[in-house]
């Protein structure tokens, strides 16, 4: 590939998705994880503490419920030295009536450094962008983005594949509730990957296809995983289902669950991944996940890195 | 009153195949004559050179809010609105707070109208109690109060049996039943057109489908009850292709299509714009381009607005949560002119006809053309005007136009009720 430009500095004021971000912005986000992270394919780090952003203060405001995105935040700030306030939801003037504007202009002129937002409606991010300049994370935005993932999710494998181009990359499941494959698109289309859908018709449309360069939609899972180096599942998003889309999670199971037969057809070193929380028999056999095969601990692991580098790059200039 | 002398305009009549320079006059709130030359001592007279005079424009789509929801726009501000955007009258929908459903209702909107200064207000009855699909409203009597159509607008009559008695009444009563179709099912959840911009934006799609099969339906019953069917705000490709091949059978199926449909694609939607939030969605550029097609070649009957304000609060939101709709009666002329009549889509005319002749007829209202004894309502327009729409400068009490900022050539010039001259720009 053509060397590229080394930039300092985020093209962008927020982290809305990773559909607006130039390779150069990830590869910046990536270089600078990789100083926090605690582990790598190789080894295990001890935990990278500094004062980088002491004195400045985040706020996590999670409309959704979210354990490991949020609790990745948390101990990120923390490991910065920033203060971390979370709106607690069901305390807040949400509760009240108060428009969500309204909740988070509130926020805003309390003056945080930057503000992480989860919310079950997709745009949220970018709505709430045009009346703020405080720096905004999308923490995941209803079935549109969730960057922070999509950026772990290269930084993983990178350490494993040495590469984020030239790879067969797998996305298996229920794509369309999904905003951590909408994400994962984007940013491996970017770098060139080829990319195969695969799923229950209703859950894997066609017109995927036109989201990004690279991308093939096909509904048979094996043709999916044929010579994979990169097995991505994802969870049944059953509660963003608005209506049966498959008869049963058995019946899901049965055709769809990630198996050891079935991820024979992939590269022999393939490694397999998934956002959590993941569904053991349902959409990935706890074998698959238990094995040596399995990075989604390592996942984990970059997520906190790669939020830290987030929270440097857009909290860090001068308050 | 003075008699009004409109001298030296461009006489646009599609009604009567006039097309050239007349003076009119008129008197007594009616059109008294149509002739080369006019001289009358003692009338008011307004000169119309360059101008082009047509008959009154209705727009038979629109959302006034009141009663209930007056915050957003009132009968008052809908009729003043109505006249800036240069039309004489607008059938407003019943889907108010209390809906439209009873005699008492129309004739409240009826007394409100009368006061209100602007553009005449024809209201349109609800076709069950509270548009719940469930029970036929008092068609009777609503015609009786004076509506001049039915509809359950926002929401489609879905419930086959209820429609074909609508259809029944409304055939014996003289009426058109005006459907919003929408398959509830296929639709639901949806907040923008389903393709690939909403898989790309996350958000839930409203197919093609959920229109077309609806469309198909109707004609189909229309055809078997005998009643006239209005579809309103017809979106897609499909849709047109089966009225055009209804109206070739011969069935009484009219429809209308809006500016912002015949314009904009759902790349408007792009930055989750609320503005571009709307039932039915903006579809594809490929569904425009039927839209005109179907303005050119007659499958469409009527240019209306589907006017529908919301307040500023309502639609600051996220793209989700913001109510449908958008307002128009302030752009809907100047698109025409812009987007169809300069880009040669159709002739003028054929735009007058969309506006004013068809409407009428549908409504079943007087106007919609320029014979002696019709009333005095005329629509002035200038074809080379060129302008900008601002939002937050309109009549309407709302602002939520996806047109705010656009320029246009063409505009209403001066619009004229009922022989008084109600809006000059």
């Amino acid at each position: 590939m053509a060397a590229r430009k080394v930039v300092a500095r985020l093209s962008q004021p927020h982290l809305l998705g990773i559909e607006p971000l130039s390779i150069e912005d990830i590869e910046l986000v990536l270089a600078t994880a990789q100083k926090y992270q605690t582990r790598t394919a190789h080894e295990t780090r001890p935990v990278s503490r500094n004062d980088l952003l002491a004195g400045k203060s985040l706020v996590l405001a999670f409309f959704e419920p979210s354990t490991r995105t949020r609790i990745s935040f948390e101990l990120a700030a923390d490991r910065l030295g920033m203060d971390v306030v979370n709106l607690a939801l069901e305390a807040s003037s949400v509760q009240k009536g108060e428009s969500l504007l309204d909740t988070v202009k509130t926020l805003v002129a309390m003056r945080p450094d930057a503000l992480v937002i989860r919310h079950q409606a997709s745009g949220v991010p970018q709505f709430l962008a045009r009346h703020t300049s405080v720096p905004i994370l999308n923490a995941g935005d209803g079935l549109h983005e969730h960057p922070t993932q999509a950026l772990l999710d290269a930084l993983t494998i990178r350490d494993h594949k040495g590469r984020l181009d030239n790879l067969k990359v797998a996305i298996l499941g229920d794509i369309l509730h999904s905003r951590v494959a909408r994400s994962n698109i984007h940013l491996l289309s970017k770098f060139g990957a080829r990319i195969a859908l695969g799923g229950p018709p209703p859950l894997v449309p066609k017109g995927f296809e036109k989201l990004a360069p690279g991308v093939t939609v096909c509904h048979e899972l094996d043709q999916a995983l044929a010579a994979a180096d990169v097995v991505m599942m994802l969870r049944v998003q059953l509660e963003r289902q608005r209506e049966p889309l498959f008869a049963s999670p058995a019946e899901y199971a049965r055709h769809y669950c990630l198996t050891t037969e079935r991820l024979a057809r992939a590269q022999p070193d393939a490694i397999v991944m998934h956002p959590g929380p993941f569904l053991r028999g349902i959409d990935i056999a706890g074998e698959v996940a238990d094995s040596s095969r399995s990075v989604i601990p390592h996942q984990v692991e970059n997520g906190v890195a790669v939020r830290m580098a987030l929270l440097e790059l857009l909290a860090g200039g001068a308050s | 009153m003075k008699p009004l002398l409109i001298k030296n305009g461009r006489v646009v009549d599609p009604a009567s195949k006039l097309d050239a320079r007349r003076d009119i006059l008129l008197e007594d709130g009616r059109l008294a004559a149509v002739e080369a030359k006019i001289e009358r001592a003692g009338a008011e007279v307004f000169d119309a050179a360059n101008l082009v005079v047509a008959p009154g424009f209705i727009d038979m789509h629109v959302h006034l809010r009141e009663p209930g929801k007056e915050s957003a726009e009132t009968i008052q501000s809908g009729a003043r609105a109505a006249a800036a955007g240069g039309f004489t009258a607008v059938a407003c929908m019943p889907n108010t707070q209390p809906a439209n459903d009873t005699a008492l209702v129309t004739r409240y909107i009826l007394a409100q109208a009368a006061q209100a200064g602007g553009a005449r207000v024809y209201p349109i009855g609800a076709v069950t109690k509270n548009l719940a699909g469930e029970e036929l409203a008092e068609l009777e009597s609503l015609r009786a109060a004076g509506a001049v159509a039915f509809s359950d607008d926002g929401h489609p009559v879905w419930n086959s049996r209820i429609l074909r008695r609508a259809l029944e009444y409304a055939a014996a009563l003289n009426l058109a039943v005006i459907d919003h179709c929408e398959d509830p099912q296929l639709a639901a959840g949806g907040v923008m057109h389903e393709g690939d911009c909403a898989l790309r934006l996350g958000l839930r799609g409203i197919p093609a489908l959920a229109e077309e099969l609806p469309v198909t339906r109707n004609v189909v019953m229309a055809a078997l009850a005998g009643g006239h069917i209005h579809l309103a705000h017809l979106s897609t490709r499909g849709a047109l292709e089966v009225v055009r091949r209804a109206k070739r059978a011969g069935v009484r199926v009219t429809c209308e299509v809006t500016p912002h449909h015949f314009t904009l694609t759902d790349e408007a939607c792009r930055e989750y714009d609320t503005r571009a939030k709307m039932n039915p969605p903006l579809r594809t550029a490929d569904d425009v381009t039927a839209l005109v097609e179907g303005l050119a070649d007659g499958t469409v009957d009527a240019i209306a607005s589907d006017h529908a304000p919301h307040t500023p609060t309502e639609k600051q939101a996220d793209f989700e949560s913001a109510p449908f709709g958008v307002i128009g009666l302030e752009t809907a002329v100047a698109l025409a002119l812009d987007k169809l009549f300069h880009a040669s889509k159709i002739t003028l005319p054929r735009l007058v006809e969309l506006f004013s002749a068809n409407p009428a007829r549908i409504l079943g209202v007087e106007g919609g053309q320029l014979k002696v004894g019709a009333p005095a309502d005329l629509t002035v327009l200038d074809l080379e005007r060129k302008w900008t729409y601002r939002a937050a400068e309109g009549v309407s009490k709302s602002r939520n136009s996806p047109f705010d900022g656009w320029s246009f050539r063409g505009a209403a010039a001066a619009t004229i009720v009922a022989g008084v001259l109600v809006f000059r720009r």
